[in-house]
């Protein structure tokens, strides 16, 4: 758990041992394989990346090579006990619906996501009038993948508008966990974990 | 210098020398097929490669394609060529014979050792056309039986491309506590129409063939050569891409340096392509052809459990892995997403890699390390 990036360790730290979990842009598979190999748990991942899905296969993990944004639908309700959203909300063509897919394929969802409203792109907005490129968010806006743009605030507001619950959050800044106070300020990441 | 090249022979030597055993499998019992006819003492010709341990846990089944055969990595009797299969199977391979035992079967049907139309039917006269027709589920309740007689209760894996592909799922559907892993590669849960249209083209150019004789050349001097040469021909250009054709011949001529304005092979990819029939016609039989395109076309795995593929493999606990080529236009991409959608509705553990190559169906047979990578890595 030790190697993982600080919001997928904190996903890996809360994930049931022995669940049913589906990785939704799993990458190489990293939290795939230590939610198996270290708790247990059943774990698909989809990828859109066949390069990254050859990788998973390679070390035994159970990837579908996919676009999140169509193919959850494959999936039955409430077939996993979690889907995980890591990194990936702010790609997403419809990110509200997206929410909606992962709350029903699951019956609980962790999502993390790139705060925008830090103070370093604040600042980079306000002082620069340019579209920030910060450590957190590091590509030009011309050739990002993060299509759809969220601060913490926003994604509050639009978990209470799909009825979702939110059962615990962290965020994090500088690669460490940090408190709720002025997270929306202060967190350059956040993790949720919702239900419905 | 010297030394190193003589070292490298060396070692391509020992890489290229797979230890394996022939053996014949007489069913003990009649088959029973989808057509409701029975297959009287069918027999199995296999190859086995690398040892069964102990408890019986570590065999690999190997499924051929339509004109494959058991020799995956074995030189073949009568063409002398190496296994069709040698880059992924044998010692240090994807497929390793050091840890696995492999275990690879002629299908019933064809023809290079198990029961086929050519075999001697129950009159002393070869079936011929007398042979029942079978299907994809047959081929694979033979090979079920095969692994009863090897007392394999439970397969580590089962392996196969296109029609091999198509026996491999058949297994996990039909029998699925007999599998662990099924690996399926370029390939389909059921033959299209277009699949269909390019298969009928074959027959009906080896019926054309008047050396056919309704199936029963056994009686005469000729074989239905010519006919079953253009069914290959048909095919072999199914097997492969536009792209890879391009790259291969493009326009070049072939041993000429001008149009001949005549109706020789001119052009390289026609000389290929004669080759391809007439080389063929030297190891395979034209009635096995026809009984063979007929199985997999009659495949519909959905079909066979009520018309939901994902009934197909409700409660399955094996672990699945499919690969498809993006230039494959025989068994395109879209066949593979769909059988893996009908797995993730069925809640089964599944893995789906679309690995890029640029010879079409074919792709599976031809080096590829992100496939030898996928293979080695879901084996395991």
């Amino acid at each position: 758990m030790k190697n993982l990036r600080p919001d997928l360790a904190a996903i890996a730290a809360h994930v049931e041992p022995g669940s049913r979990a589906l990785d939704i842009g799993c990458g190489d598979g990293g939290l795939m394989a230590v939610l198996e190999g270290e708790k247990g748990c059943d774990v698909r991942g989809i990828e859109i990346d066949p390069v990254l899905v050859e990788r998973c296969v390679s070390r035994g993990l159970s990837v579908v090579q996919g676009d999140a944004n169509t193919d959850l639908t494959e999936y039955p309700d409430k077939a996993f006990d979690y889907a995980i959203l890591s990194q990936t909300l702010q790609t997403a063509i419809r990110p509200d619906r997206m929410l909606d897919e992962l709350l029903r394929v699951g019956r609980r969802a962790f999502v993390s996501f790139p705060n925008f409203a830090h103070w370093r792109t604040r600042k980079a907005l306000l002082m620069g009038g340019r579209m920030p490129v910060t450590r957190a968010l590091p590509v030009s806006w011309y050739e990002t993948d993060n299509i759809h743009h969220v601060t913490i605030e926003d994604f509050r507001d639009l978990a209470r508008a799909k009825g979702a619950v939110i059962e615990r959050a962290w965020h994090f800044a500088n690669g460490r966990a940090i408190g709720r106070i002025g997270a929306n300020w202060r967190a350059e990441f956040a993790v949720f974990e919702l239900s419905r | 210098m010297a030394a190193k090249a003589a070292n490298l022979q060396f070692s391509t030597r020992v890489t290229s020398f797979v230890q394996h055993t022939s053996a014949t499998y007489q069913l003990p019992d009649a088959l029973p097929l989808d057509s409701g006819k029975v297959l009287e003492s069918a027999e199995i010709a296999y190859e086995t490669y690398g040892a069964l341990n102990a408890d019986r846990s570590n065999a690999v089944l190997i499924c051929h394609a339509l004109t494959g055969d058991q020799y995956v990595a074995s030189e073949h009797p009568i063409t002398g060529k190496p296994g069709w299969w040698e880059r992924m199977v044998g010692p240090g391979k994807p497929i390793d014979t050091d840890r696995f035992h492999v275990i690879c079967a002629n299908v019933i049907g064809s023809c290079m050792g198990s029961t086929g139309p050519a075999s001697t039917g129950p009159g002393g006269e070869p079936y011929a056309m007398r042979f029942p027709v079978i299907t994809i589920r047959d081929m694979v309740r033979a090979l079920v039986a095969l692994l009863d007689g090897l007392g394999i209760e439970r397969l580590h894996c089962v392996v196969g491309g296109s029609m091999g592909g198509m026996q491999a799922l058949s297994l996990a559907a039909n029998w699925p506590d007999r599998a662990a892993r099924v690996l399926v590669i370029a390939s389909t849960t059921r033959h299209s129409a277009q699949n269909i249209a390019f298969h009928e083209l074959g027959r009906q150019a080896i019926m054309a063939d008047p050396a056919w004789a309704g199936g029963d050349y056994h009686t005469t001097d000729a074989k239905p050569d010519n006919g079953l040469a253009v069914a290959r021909m048909a095919a072999h250009i199914t097997y492969l891409s536009e792209e890879g054709l391009t790259d291969k011949f493009g326009r070049r001529l072939q041993d000429r340096d001008a149009k001949s304005f005549g109706f020789e092979a001119d052009f390289q990819v026609e000389s290929y392509l004669r080759y391809q029939g007439s080389g063929f016609t030297q190891r395979f039989d034209a009635n096995s052809y026809l009984y063979i395109t007929r199985a997999m076309d009659y495949f519909d795995l959905a079909e066979e459990h009520g018309g939901k593929l994902a009934n197909a493999f409700t409660g399955t606990d094996a672990r699945f892995c499919v690969v498809s080529f993006d230039t494959d236009w025989l068994y395109p991409t879209a066949e593979s997403r769909h059988v893996v959608h009908a797995l993730n509705a069925a809640g089964a553990k599944v893995s789906f890699v679309e690995l890029s190559a640029n010879a079409g169906h074919d792709s599976f047979l031809l080096p590829h390390e992100q496939l030898d990578r996928v293979v080695r890595g879901f084996v395991e």
